[in-house]
């Protein structure tokens, strides 16, 4: 499919970074594909964010000591944030993104509330009782976000019968 | 988060990308992709406007029922309504990252090596 492009990926980033983004390979694996068959109004939604969130009183933040000793590093553990939170209740830690707009509005990285409101009006079915939460700067913990973290989230999402997951990297 | 997208989606659960970097998800070969053009850390748009991330949250949605075929990439249609030059100062953090800043160092001291070995050599 050829995709109608109108926006500039690179429009944010820093022009240093934008040859890197440039170079990167297109990937040779094979396309994977879960089918969405179900009705929306029928469906439950999670989501998912790489902004870092995680609730203050009750989880350990991401881990940016170590990161600020291994640069190389970053956190590749996840956080389940419950669809019932507060914002008061959240705080994050991410060293490549200003967190302050998102600690006063998580919908502007994760819409929790925006998706109850779907819910409660019939566009979906309903929203998962827990989303999910990882720190996005990943290169040496890929390896754990494969072997790991993923499957810790897919089978999460499988347990709360979630039909459909929205990524939302930071 | 390509790496996530490729294996919640091989485990059976449909996904859908909603990103800043939709030329990246692409390369990465996301199954679905939504584009926007707006700051870092905000996919979903501005803070307070509900409207538009409700706008944003629906496109998502709409590319998770309407795509047919893997690697299907959709670009929103939104404008980022700020000042575009102080979005991309405020999306940053207040300090480089550890690696950005270990990238600089390394720089600094490769240009700093390489002046000491030409002003060894005169």
């Amino acid at each position: 499919m050829q995709p109608d492009v109108t926006v500039d990926s690179y429009a944010f980033l820093p022009r240093a970074f934008r040859s890197i983004f440039e170079a990167a390979p297109h990937f040779d694996h094979e396309p994977i594909w879960a089918p969405f068959d179900k009705p929306l109004s029928e469906a439950r939604i999670g989501l998912l964010t790489s902004a870092g969130i995680f609730v203050s009183d009750q989880q350990p933040p991401f881990d940016v000591e170590r990161e600020r000793n291994e640069p190389t590093w970053g956190d590749p553990t996840m956080r389940v944030i419950p669809n019932s939170v507060s914002q008061a209740d959240l705080d994050a830690t991410h060293l490549h993104i200003n967190t302050t707009d998102l600690l006063t509005d998580m919908n502007v990285a994760l819409p929790i509330e925006r998706l109850n409101e779907m819910a409660a009006t019939g566009i979906i079915g309903s929203a998962s009782p827990e989303h999910f939460s990882v720190m996005g700067f990943q290169s040496e913990g890929a390896d754990v976000w494969r072997t790991t973290t993923a499957p810790e989230i897919a089978a999460r999402c499988h347990a709360a019968d979630i039909d459909a997951l929205i990524l939302a990297p930071a | 988060m390509p790496v996530l997208a490729r294996e919640i989606e091989a485990a059976g659960i449909p996904t859908v990308t909603v990103s800043m970097m939709p030329e990246l998800s692409t390369k990465y070969r996301a199954s679905r992709v939504l584009g926007v053009e707006f700051p870092f850390g905000h996919s979903f748009g501005v803070v307070g406007d509900s409207e538009m991330q409700t706008q944003v949250l629906l496109a998502a949605l709409e590319v998770l029922t309407s795509a047919s075929e893997p690697e299907t990439r959709v670009d929103l249609n939104i404008e980022w309504p700020g000042d575009r030059r102080q979005a991309y100062k405020d999306w940053q953090p207040s300090e480089p990252s550890p690696i950005v800043k270990h990238n600089i160092d390394a720089i600094r001291k490769a240009r700093q090596d390489a002046a000491d070995a030409e002003t060894d050599g005169t």
